[in-house]
């Protein structure tokens, strides 16, 4: 196979992967997500796909991984390995402005900058602090429900404009 | 799995899961068992002795498993909705670090793995987990108390995962590829479990007189076995020396300082109570172990042994 050819081929793997959604959060790529790190046809048919686990005991990962390969086999790409990068760690900064936008659309308001995890972690004893916009009205008059929102990841918010409850990604 | 359901046109629309089955194969999921390593470097760091850091890795790993486990015993305990959902989060975070640190301590020296009937489908970790005896578990003996009231399981997690946090800072630059993307992950993870135990920990201190007496009696009765966590074990020293681990007396002043602004918050004094000995001087690094591990233990490995080539 030519060198042409490949990167044709490996452009197709890689619109194909990134067709994939989030189990969880349907609306969204694993692509927007920024769990799928690189797509890469090594061989004839043959496709390599990177991952990178959201938190480390994610359920939602086997499942991603078996989404991946099944479109990727449906494309015709018989022999789909799917490799997982540990390092460096996911960090919600990786969602891109399409992923973003796709949340907000969806009611789920986005997540904001990640703190920084190098050197020691500062002891945090007050709750999480976030400037949250209501999803629905844009309000930024909103108020903290639980850490938990319809999933580990997200909190649960309540907007005091307009009354309305939503999840908010939270950042890591 | 469609074999099982039959829907007609006529009722299809009252079926709230007829939609969900018209693409099955989007729901055959975790029906494999792959390598959680997989793509990852897994090469041994030139210098580095494989059994040491196997054995290393069965430490963290077992940290974790044990810890985690009782954690996951408040699911639907806890005494609200938000504190289990909390709880049981927390233990999967150390879920899903004990699954890779075993699966590295395997992929280092296979030796330390269980050897299973011919057939049986589970992976190195799994047996790691599933087919050691008590004596073989290197975890600290703090992990493997049985559970006590809410203020004890506040004080467990506080205490652990201040210790294990500022390990994890320090095992960001192991030279070991995977522990250092083990630790990297797990310092966001544990900085989350260590920040919502010191918030509890505050709010009972600061709360009703029956809130405080709860939590200086966990405290009292976790003190001493706080001790244990930043003593070095040889196998500990041998990983630090290689520059692939991390010497737990080193980070005794780091948590001890954090510890310490956790209890001024509070207005907690420090306990004054002596370690708990160990037994002939061995402790929960060396395999021994006090009698609620193997109840735990018997539970906890009591499926994946009655079905060794079992398939799920």
């Amino acid at each position: 196979m030519g060198m042409r050819l490949m990167s044709r081929t490996t452009e197709r793997a890689r619109r194909v992967a990134e067709r994939v959604t989030d189990p969880e959060l349907p609306m969204l790529t694993l692509a927007d997500l920024g769990v799928l790190r690189d797509v890469d046809v090594v061989a004839d048919s043959h496709v390599v796909v990177d991952i990178t686990p959201t938190y480390s005991g994610c359920p939602a990962m086997a499942t991603m991984r078996d989404d991946l390969v099944r479109e990727l086999q449906g494309a015709g790409f018989d022999r789909v390995e799917v490799r997982v990068s540990l390092d460096p760690a996911w960090t919600t900064d990786w969602i891109t402005p399409e992923g973003r936008a796709a949340l907000a659309a969806a009611g789920i308001s986005p997540p904001g900058p990640a703190p920084s995890t190098s050197g020691p972690i500062p002891l945090t004893l007050l709750p999480t602090a976030r400037q949250v916009r209501c999803p629905q009205c844009d309000s930024p008059a909103t108020e903290l429900v639980s850490e938990f929102g319809s999933t580990a990841c997200k909190a649960q918010y309540r907007c005091t404009s307009c009354l309305e409850p939503f999840d908010h990604v939270k950042e890591i | 799995m469609a074999d099982h359901v039959h829907t007609t046109p006529e009722d299809e629309h009252d079926n709230a899961y007829a939609g969900l089955l018209v693409n099955d194969a989007h729901w055959a999921f975790g029906t494999d068992f792959e390598d959680p390593l997989a793509g990852v470097d897994t090469t041994i760091p030139e210098g580095v002795d494989a059994p040491t850091l196997a054995a290393y890795a069965l430490m963290l790993g077992d940290d974790a498993l044990v810890m985690s486990h009782r954690i996951s015993e408040w699911t639907s305990n806890a005494p609200d909705l938000e504190d289990d959902i909390a709880l049981s989060n927390i233990s999967l975070d150390l879920l899903g670090q004990a699954r890779l640190l075993l699966a590295r301590a395997a992929k280092a020296d296979e030796s330390v793995v269980p050897r299973l009937p011919d057939g049986s489908p589970a992976p190195p970790e799994d047996a790691l987990a599933f087919f050691r005896e008590a004596h073989d578990f290197r975890n600290v003996r703090l992990a493997e108390l049985v559970n006590g009231d809410f203020a004890e399981a506040t004080v467990r997690v506080l205490l652990f995962s201040v210790w294990r946090l500022a390990t994890f800072e320090r095992l960001r630059s192991s030279r070991d590829h995977v522990l250092a993307a083990v630790a990297a992950k797990g310092v966001k993870e544990l900085a989350y479990h260590r920040d919502y135990s010191a918030r509890w920990f505050v709010t009972l201190a600061q709360g009703t007189d029956e809130s405080r007496r709860r939590l200086l009696a966990a405290l009292d009765e976790l003190w001493p076995l706080w001790p244990e966590l930043f003593d070095t074990h040889p196998v500990e020293a041998a990983a630090a020396e290689s520059g692939v681990g991390v010497d737990p007396a080193s980070v005794r002043e780091a948590a001890e300082g954090v510890l310490d602004q956790v209890l001024a918050a509070a207005d907690v004094p420090r306990p004054e109570a002596s370690r708990r000995a160990g037994v002939l001087g061995r402790t929960g690094r060396d395999g021994m172990h006090g009698e609620p591990l193997s109840r735990m233990l018997a539970e906890m490995q009591s499926v994946a042994r009655a079905h060794p080539r079992g398939q799920w």
